[in-house]
This record gives C-alpha cells, sequence and structure tokens, in this order.
C-alpha cells in the first residue's frame, strides 16, 4: 500500500489552508465531539435558513485526515440543503466503510472522494469522519431535521 | 562483532519476521502497549490445552490435579521472579483489573464498617480522608481513585510532575488524613521511574498504604515489592512476553488479611448457605470463578524466559537503545520529546511531538516504513493536556529490538517533517 494514496495532495492542501476553519459567531445549531482514541476534537457550527446550510465552520485540533475532512465538508455545504447533506453522509460513510473497494463518486462527493484511500486504514476512518458527525448533531440540535 | 542482544534473540519472536503491509521489514516499537511473545511462551499455552487442561482446586481427576500443579507451580515462579511470596499473588485479567480490586475493595470495606462490621474500620475511607495520586499516571490508576473518592467523600491529590518530567514527591501532600498512596513505578508516558522508596517512607510515616502499578517496571528490570516496601502492586503479563489476559496483584500480608473480596463467587468461598457467605482468607478470596490458567501457564514460560536472558542484561539493551533514540531525536530539528532527555532515573520509552505533524499522521508515516509506534494520549490524557500536547507519539523498546531498530526509526523520523511539507 502506498502512502500516497492515503495523503493525496487535496488532503494535505487542505491540511496546510483549511476552508470554514474558525467558528462563526452567529448559528442554529453547534456539536463538539472527540475521538476517545487520540483526543482529537472538533466543534462545528452550522447557520440554517429552515433547510438551508447557509455556512458550516469548525475548529479543533486533529491529524491531517480529520482537519482537512472538516475543510472539505465546509465547501462541500455551502448553500446546500440538509437533504443534500444526508445524501452527501451516507455516501461519504459507505466510501469510509469501504475497505478501499468502492470507486468514489467525484460528481456527488466532489473533493471528498480523495478520502477514499483512507477507508484502507481502519483507524484512520473515525479521524475522517469526525467532522462529518459533528456535523450531523449540529444540524439535528438546530431542530431543522 | 558480537551480535547484539535483539540480533540474538529475533528468531526466538516469531512475528518480528512480519512484512508491514506486505513489502517492510517490522520495527516493532510499541512494547510498552504489549510485547510480543517468544516461541516457548506460544508453546507452554498449547501445550497445556494438548496435555493438562482442566479447571484447577475443583477436580479430584488426574487432569485436574496436573491442571493445579502447573497453575500453583506458575504462581511460584512468577512471584519469586518479584520478590514476594506466592501467597502473596493473586491472578487477575489484567493490571487495571489489579487496581481496581484494591479500590472496589476498600469501598466494599467502607460500606462494611457503615453497616457496622468493626473489623473493617481500619481500611473504610472518608470525608476526612485522602488519596494522593501523581500528575503521571495512565488511566487505570487515576479512574478507579476518582470514583472512589468521589463515592466516599474522600479528598483525591495530586502529586506534580516537574519541568523535567520528573516526579516532584513533596511530603506536605502526605499528611494523617491519608489514607492511600497510588503511584506509577514508570511513567508509560515520560518513562520516568520512581522514586519508591521515597515515597514508601513518606507513607509510612502517616501510616498510609502504597498502590504501585509495575506495569512499565516489571518487564525491564530487577524488582522487588518486599524491598520496596509496598503494600500493593499491580502489572500485567502481556507487556512482560506472556498472553494476554493475565495480569498480577501483589498484596502484603496486611491487606491480604484484611481487604474484604472485590469479586464474588466460586473458589472463593469458606462457605454458603441460602442466606449467607463466609469467605477464604488466602489469596484464593481474590480469584473468584475460573481464572485464566492457561495464561499463567504461559506467563511462567515468559519469566523463565526473561530470566534466562537476564533482567540485568535487558535492563542494559533497552537503556542503551533508549538513549540511542533519545540522542538521534535531540539532534534533529521539529522534535520535542516528552519526558526527561538524559537517562538519569528513566527507561525504556520515548513519547514526541513532531513540529506540525499529528501524532496519528506521524505513526501512519512510520508504518509506512514499517516502525510500529503507538501514537494518542495513551492512557494519560490529564498528563498530555498538562504538558499542552493533544496527542504524542511513543516508540517504546525491548529485548528483542536491535540498533538497526533504532536507526531505521530515526531515519524514517527525519523524512516525516518533508513528507508532509512542514520542514
Amino acid at each position: 500500500m502506498n502512502l500516497d494514496s492515503l495523503y493525496q495532495e487535496i488532503i494535505l492542501d487542505h491540511y496546510k489552508k483549511p476552508l470554514g476553519s474558525g467558528l462563526q459567531d452567529n448559528f442554529s445549531g453547534e456539536a463538539f465531539h472527540v475521538n476517545t482514541s487520540c483526543g482529537d476534537e472538533v466543534t462545528v457550527r452550522v447557520l440554517l435558513d429552515g433547510n438551508q446550510i447557509l455556512n458550516m465552520t469548525h475548529e479543533g485540533v486533529g491529524c491531517s485526515i480529520s482537519r482537512a475532512s472538516a475543510s472539505v465538508l465546509h465547501a462541500l455545504t455551502k448553500e446546500e440543503t440538509t437533504e443534500t447533506f444526508h445524501v452527501l453522509l451516507d455516501n461519504f460513510v459507505d466510501l469510509m466503510h469501504s475497505q478501499g473497494k468502492v470507486v468514489p463518486d467525484e460528481e456527488v462527493l466532489g473533493d471528498a472522494a480523495a478520502f477514499a484511500g483512507v477507508s484502507k486504514y481502519p483507524a484512520r476512518v473515525k479521524c475522517a469522519l469526525l467532522p462529518w458527525m459533528a456535523m450531523k448533531d449540529a444540524i439535528e440540535g438546530a431542530g431543522n431535521e | 562483532m558480537t551480535l547484539d542482544l535483539g540480533q540474538e534473540l529475533k528468531d526466538d519472536f516469531p512475528i518480528l519476521s512480519h512484512k508491514v503491509r506486505g513489502v517492510s521489514d517490522l520495527v516493532y516499537l510499541d512494547s510498552a502497549a504489549t510485547s510480543q511473545k517468544p516461541k516457548v511462551v506460544i508453546a507452554a499455552e498449547s501445550n497445556f490445552y494438548t496435555s493438562t487442561n482442566a479447571t484447577v482446586h475443583r477436580s479430584g481427576h488426574e487432569l485436574g490435579e496436573l491442571a493445579s500443579a502447573a497453575y500453583e507451580a506458575a504462581r511460584e515462579n512468577i512471584a519469586r521472579f518479584v520478590g514476594i511470596e506466592p501467597g502473596n499473588l493473586i491472578f487477575t485479567k489484567n493490571a487495571t483489573e489489579g487496581i481496581n480490586l484494591v479500590a472496589y475493595a476498600v469501598l466494599n470495606a467502607t460500606l462494611l464498617a457503615k453497616s457496622g462490621d468493626k473489623r473493617y474500620n481500619k481500611l473504610a475511607i472518608g470525608a476526612e480522608d485522602s488519596i494522593v495520586i501523581t500528575e503521571m499516571e495512565h488511566h487505570a490508576n487515576i479512574v478507579p481513585w476518582q470514583h472512589l473518592a468521589q463515592v466516599t467523600g474522600a479528598r483525591l491529590e495530586y502529586l506534580k510532575v516537574d519541568e523535567s518530567g520528573r516526579l516532584d514527591i513533596d511530603e506536605s501532600k502526605f499528611s494523617k488524613s491519608t489514607k492511600i498512596v497510588a503511584i506509577t513505578h514508570q511513567s508509560n508516558v515520560l518513562g520516568s521511574v520512581t522514586d519508591v522508596a521515597k515515597i514508601v517512607r513518606f507513607a509510612n510515616k502517616v501510616g498510609a498504604m502504597v498502590v504501585l502499578d509495575a506495569c512499565q517496571s516489571v518487564p525491564h528490570f530487577n524488582v522487588d515489592f518486599k524491598l520496596l516496601g509496598v503494600s500493593a502492586a499491580a502489572w500485567s503479563g502481556h507487556k512482560m512476553l506472556g498472553p494476554t489476559g493475565v495480569g498480577c496483584l501483589y498484596l502484603n500480608d496486611e491487606l491480604l488479611g484484611e481487604l474484604p473480596p472485590f469479586l464474588l463467587g466460586g473458589n472463593m468461598i469458606e462457605n454458603v448457605t441460602y442466606e449467607s457467605s463466609t469467605f477464604r482468607s488466602d489469596n484464593a478470596k481474590f480469584e473468584a470463578g475460573t481464572m485464566n490458567i492457561a495464561q499463567v501457564v504461559g506467563l511462567s514460560a515468559a519469566v523463565d524466559y526473561l530470566k534466562n536472558v537476564g533482567m540485568n542484561v535487558i535492563h542494559e539493551h533497552v537503556r542503551e537503545l533508549t538513549g540511542a533514540a533519545l540522542k538521534g531525536m535531540l539532534s534533529m530539528p521539529g522534535i520535542r520529546i516528552l519526558g526527561p532527555t538524559d537517562l538519569t532515573d528513566r527507561e525504556g520509552l520515548v513519547s514526541f511531538e513532531v513540529d506540525g505533524v499529528h501524532p496519528h499522521d506521524v505513526s501512519q508515516f512510520l508504518d509506512s516504513k514499517g516502525v510500529a509506534v503507538r501514537a494518542g494520549h495513551h492512557c494519560a490524557w490529564p498528563l498530555h493536556r498538562k504538558l499542552g500536547a493533544v496527542a504524542s507519539s511513543r516508540a517504546s523498546f525491548y529485548l528483542y529490538n536491535t540498533k538497526e531498530d533504532v536507526d531505521v526509526f530515526l531515519a524514517a523520523l527525519d523524512q516525516i517533517r518533508d513528507y508532509f511539507k512542514v520542514a
């Protein structure tokens, strides 16, 4: 297995220059998630208008995979609906649990498709999912399910 | 040139010929988490099942006798290895269970004393008492005491870790109200070794019991619990070449007699009626139910293996490797070592941060070169917070590691900041 399949250029770019980093003051829902095995943490805030996601921001400490995942998530969900988020989430969760056997749909997942290599490393799947699960809870917390 | 110890022993450990991700030679630097097993240990466990398997202390048939004899011979061997009598050794499933056994037994004593059983007044603790632990404990030696403090109202106090990563044994923390002092013999993060004799001296002055977490010490150097004078000590078998599923607990005569049992059930009783039960007064009081017999036998084979190599030889070898690793890492830019940077009162492992690269990414990169290290908070989250680290990577060494392993590790470590473009 080649390490570069895990650390795709896209992932390292997002890690170095994360999008949506820094929490917005105005938000409808918030969630804080911790990866108990390593102590990585992320706080996600979502600003919603009905089922419309106006903005998602995040802050936390974590590895390149979890930080890049939050950054990608910000870009993917900006001005999308919560329904679209759930479609993306299902798609991404399936990809993460595929053990490298699924070819990601780049049309749907955009930059998140670059995380396909993560699914070959079971210990890292949690890192990639951390911000996604936090965002799911933040949306639920906003009462807009 | 003579072979180094690791090269000499490598063939005894079949797993060390594993190819990582199908290509790289394995450099196993995670022995502080669990050690690998020599063939003799694997064979001992297997042989027990093929030739002597039966439950112990219950059956009159021949296999029952053979199994009981093997189990008790193992107890004797393991006990002598740490300077204690076999009667003071209790088998558990791991060190965590050993520490919990003591904490819960004290809680039981407290409850029994409250219900009017005067035998337990001495052990009972309450709001006027304190439990002293240290800032460098593993969760296994924090959480049970936090719980005991919470439910009894006792105060939980911490001995601090100083700037250099060594324990500051501040005598003012020890007072007449101190009932329990629970400390690690060697930090699983910092590598620093505790001056147990000093702790015992201060604890004895105030009449407190000393509970020692010996997980990182027993595998690495000669330990004599009687000589150290601790009241109790817990350690795990799997970190000292033994199988998983078996841990050890030493209780001195006083605690062995006074502590009420923790787990209740078969084998630990003296008499049972529908109304009430009485318990064994010896170490059997703490071994309820069927034990991990084959694993105990395997652990005894591990002790034989360690004795054959010689604990002093192992200790010296691991110190050499640790010293070489420290030296290499100190000369590398962007590496921060957690814990002492010299070998004074410090053993066998090096935890570190790589500037700009998360420990998960560090360990993933090392894994791609065949090097297995641990990344995370190593079950010492409060200590990491104190040190200002979310997590760290940890390389730990044991008898089967070679100088070449350290070189491979250092060469890989040196490439990480380039790979993640933070150099």
